[in-house]
């Protein structure tokens, strides 16, 4: 069977149905969409999208209303039990809040907001998520974000590195990223967070295909009981 | 009672929006600014009558909730 994918939707969400999308591509089979407010999961979920956007208008810190919302307390166990958890700008945003990801994202270093295609490197092969690309391949992902600067200390950095974690990094840094960096893996390297949108790059028609191989690791990964 | 909740970045954070508030005061003419730091400020009006227990009750609400403790440090104030 393949993958079961839920992308889970604050008020704010605006990437929810292009994630959405790109899960049904790779796959074949539409996620479900699960509102904030819900406290469980559906049974037998493989992989949740936390997607981009603003949810709750970025109030107080982007993504903390929303890590606190009900539903994330069950993304939480969900991952505690060795599930895998995509986050996507506002989505990875939600995950450092949440404490499923360590660091932090700040506001950019030059205060703009920047919405353009970036080239990345993917630094790692080793997830489920980044598994068909090539270690040091270049792609072109598109980044929309007004608090993309990752902030990490000298200690977590020298473990993100040590432990291989650092999934893509910025190959021109837009925002002030320490160490370029523009997605990274938990411990378990089961959770993603990553400030580019590869959802938005994954159909030709719009410019191209460099997300969608994220999508079809994934899938490949994945195969649902 | 009443509490304010003074939320800072951590020494040591680099703040950019304190420097372009920085930079913009100096091109006013303020001159001799070491540096700006931006923070939040958060008023709360509570039930809570004891003061001792409201701080603790505001303490837990700023690491839930109001600061990010990786990157931001809180103070509280009580107003009885």
């Amino acid at each position: 069977m393949t993958m079961k994918a839920a992308v889970i939707v604050f008020p704010g969400s605006n990437c929810d149905r292009d994630l959405a999308v790109a899960f049904k591509d790779a796959t074949g089979r539409a996620p479900e969409m699960i509102w904030h407010k819900e406290t469980a999961l559906p049974a037998g979920l493989d992989v949740i999208g936390i997607p981009g956007g603003f949810s709750f208008g970025d109030y107080l810190r982007c993504g903390a209303i929303a890590a606190r919302s009900p539903i994330m307390r069950a993304v939480a166990d969900f991952a505690a039990r060795g599930g895998h958890v995509l986050g996507i700008c506002n989505g990875f945003q939600v995950l450092t809040e949440t404490g499923l990801l360590p660091g932090a994202l700040m506001r950019n270093a030059g205060l703009k907001f920047i919405c353009k295609d970036v080239d990345l490197t993917v630094r790692t092969t080793d997830s489920a998520f980044t598994s068909s690309y090539e270690k040091g391949q270049h792609i072109r992902i598109p980044v929309a974000h007004h608090d993309g600067n990752y902030l990490a200390d000298a200690e977590l950095l020298k473990r993100l590195r040590g432990e291989d974690r650092i999934a893509f990094t910025y190959d021109d840094n837009p925002n002030g990223s320490v160490a370029d960096i523009a997605g990274i893996l938990s411990e378990n390297r089961r959770v993603l967070g990553m400030m580019p949108h590869p959802e938005r790059m994954n159909d030709a028609t719009l410019g191209g295909r460099d997300g969608a191989p994220l999508f079809r690791s994934l899938a490949e990964a994945l195969v649902s009981a | 009672m009443k509490a304010r909740v003074f939320v800072t970045l951590k020494q040591g954070v680099l703040d950019p929006q304190g420097e372009a508030v920085r930079h913009s005061l100096e091109a006013l003419g303020f001159d001799g600014i070491n540096s700006v730091r931006q923070g939040k400020v958060i008023e709360l009006d509570l039930a809570e009558d004891d003061a001792g227990r409201a701080e603790t009750l505001v303490c837990e609400m700023c690491e839930k909730l109001l600061a990010n403790t990786v990157i931001e440090d809180y103070r509280v104030e009580l107003m009885p």
